[in-house]
């Protein structure tokens, strides 16, 4: 059988997730891999949204502030288990993606960024503002997902960082598994589709705002499940994870590593994400030197880095 | 037969430019019917009215018997109409295979989990369309490009794709935007040949077309517009001879284009 490129891409994600910890110096890198990809997660629901239906959003950490806060709170108060406050998240982050992008999808370009980055703000400010629920800016505890213990029960001995680094690698590569099935499939080609012409889908009878919708929601869904991981990894969340900064990280994550795949997104979100663990060494000058190497990807390798280098790599085995 | 499509007093207007002024027409299955008229006349813009993406000022649009005046584009795709474009509006970054898959997507759109779940139902259908947009491809002698991506193309093979995606709706009524814009003697055979190919099947055809040798010898039917009203209808032979379309459209030169076709 021939490899498909869905299958060879699931494959390239599966070794590295695997073959890194090889190559960590300490534990603490166990806990960075795992930052990394709950990042990649929500790049890769914006690689859906953005890379395939070419519909920005602003506002996407929005939704990972939903999934963070469902963590915390659902257990507490509604007594369910954090594994239930995941999908008690999605849930909510779908349903508000779902009533919220009807209307916002009609805009397009600047005008669609500018609602979105109105829909993040306004979920950041309610996370800030009610405080008696939410702890306000100083965050709130997460109860503990409880698998730790599980599997000590089991007469398996983990630390919090490789758990943490397994769990979210195997959330990925699920993740990661279906944006490739969505791809090439007649949903997925539609959202491709209106992205290349919005006039030439609509005559191809496909229904343009019910497509553009699904791409929002499943978005949304990752990046909720993003959220909640995070915010059971870290057993503590601030408002900030829905903040302003955190969408467009997101957004950057997605777009330098190459919009359109997932593998490249993914590769996006581990610079971006370690990029900042390495450069503690300058300190003061971090976000500097990341802005600096976003301007130089996107006037240099105009479709995101890995395209980019796969483009030349490809160039040069030709000759 | 009754008509496939039926236009009653089309009218839109920009501002104050009335670009499509009360124009009236039929086409029957199997027939081609040509809108001819010189560079805006409103031959595009009678095409936009058609398929939904404009919304008439005033007339009606009636397909199959429906009133379907400013329905959706994609409802329009639903009843049967299917059109390329003037101006390309291909999938630029989608190969050829894959814009002609797209033209698929009534045949294979389902519900969206199947297919982020990649269940075999799903699969299926990618497959059954991927061999179907093949031959549709090798229809319009594309198939050795199928794996380009669409932006890497020349301007006439992107009209002959456009031809193939239009296929693979399987229209009742097919509007051809200028299909043998930018193509060469050869090209413009070939694509004679397939829109009488086309026609025969029993697909109704509404085409614009500058290629007047084209357009006399495989239309059944014509209509001329001249800023935005309709100066002459009839069969080729007659709206050649017409002295309105000669001042308007064909000129000396034309004229003879006309006649030689004809001998
Ligand atoms: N969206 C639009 N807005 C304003 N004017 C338009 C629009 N579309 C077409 N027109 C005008 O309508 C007239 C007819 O254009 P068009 O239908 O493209 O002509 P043709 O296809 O016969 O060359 C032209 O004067 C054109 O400028
Ligand atoms: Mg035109």
């Amino acid at each position: 059988m021939r490899l498909k490129p869905k299958h060879i891409s699931l494959l390239v994600l599966f070794v590295l997730i695997v073959m890194a910890p090889l190559f960590f110096p300490s534990g603490f890198y166990y806990r960075v891999g795992a930052l990394i990809f709950i990042n990649a997660i929500a790049v890769t629901g914006l690689v859906i949204l953005i890379g395939y239906a070419g519909q920005i959003s602003l506002g996407h950490a929005g939704f990972v502030g939903i999934g963070a806060y469902s963590c915390a709170l659902a257990p507490v108060h509604l007594g369910i288990s954090p594994v239930f406050a995941i999908a008690l998240g999605a849930a909510l982050s779908a349903g508000l993606a779902w009533i919220v992008g009807r209307p916002i999808l009609k805009l397009h370009g600047y005008y669609l960024g500018v609602a979105t980055l109105g829909l993040g703000i306004l979920i950041s400010m309610v996370l800030a503002n009610e405080a008696q629920w939410t702890g306000g800016p100083d965050g709130i505890a997460v109860p503990d997902l409880g698998l730790r213990g599980l599997l000590r029960d089991w007469g398996f001995r983990v630390s919090a960082g490789e758990l943490w680094y397994w769990l979210a690698g195997a959330v990925l590569i699920a993740g990661a598994w279906l944006a490739l099935n969505l791809f090439d499939s007649p949903t997925g080609r539609a959202l491709r589709a209106l992205h290349g012409s919005d006039v030439a889908a609509r005559t191809m009878g496909i229904d343009v705002p019910r497509h553009k919708l699904h791409a929002f929601v499943i978005s949304a869904v990752y990046a909720s499940v993003s959220g909640s991981l995070l915010a059971l990894m870290n057993r503590l969340v601030t408002p900030d994870v829905a903040g302003f900064m955190h969408s467009v990280h997101l957004v950057t994550m997605t777009v330098l590593g190459g919009v359109g795949s997932v593998l490249g997104a993914i590769f996006g979100a581990t610079i971006l994400t370690a990029l900042p663990q390495v450069l503690t060494v300058f300190h003061q000058y971090e976000h500097m030197v990341l802005g600096l190497v976003m301007i130089l990807v996107m006037i240099f390798m105009p479709d995101g880095l890995l395209p980019s280098l796969l483009k030349r790599f490809r160039g040069r085995a030709g000759k | 037969m009754t008509p496939l499509l039926e236009v009653a007093n089309l009218s839109i207007a920009f501002g104050g430019l009335r670009a499509v002024d009360d124009v009236s027409f039929e086409v029957r299955p199997g027939q081609i019917v040509s809108v001819i008229g010189p560079n805006g006349a409103g031959k595009t813009t009678l095409f936009n009215m058609i398929s939904g993406l404009y919304r008439p000022t005033q007339g009606s649009v009636r397909l199959v018997g429906a009133d379907v005046t400013s329905a959706e584009p994609h409802l329009l795709a639903r009843r049967g109409l299917a059109r390329t474009f003037q101006n390309l509006q291909v999938f630029p970054s989608m190969t050829l295979l894959e814009n002609v898959m797209v033209g698929h997507h009534l045949q294979e759109a389902g519900a969206t989990l199947p297919d982020l779940f990649g269940l075999p139902s799903s699969r299926r259908k990618t497959r059954a369309t991927a061999e179907s947009a093949l031959s549709l491809l090798a229809r319009v002698g594309l198939e050795k490009a199928a794996f380009r991506e669409a932006l890497t193309m020349s301007y006439g093979a992107l009209k002959r794709l456009e031809i193939a995606r239009a296929l693979a709706l399987r229209p009742k009524i097919l509007l051809l935007d200028e299909p043998a814009a930018g193509c060469n003697a050869v090209e413009t055979e070939e694509i004679d040949q397939l829109i009488t190919e086309i026609a025969s099947s029993g697909v109704a055809i509404l085409l614009v077309e500058h290629d007047m040798k084209l357009v006399m010898k495989i239309s059944s039917h014509i209509i001329a517009l001249d800023h935005g009203r309709k100066i002459a209808e009839g069969n080729p032979g007659d709206v050649a001879a017409n002295p309105d379309v000669i001042a308007a459209y064909l000129g000396q030169k034309g004229q003879e284009q006309v006649l030689h076709a004809d001998g």
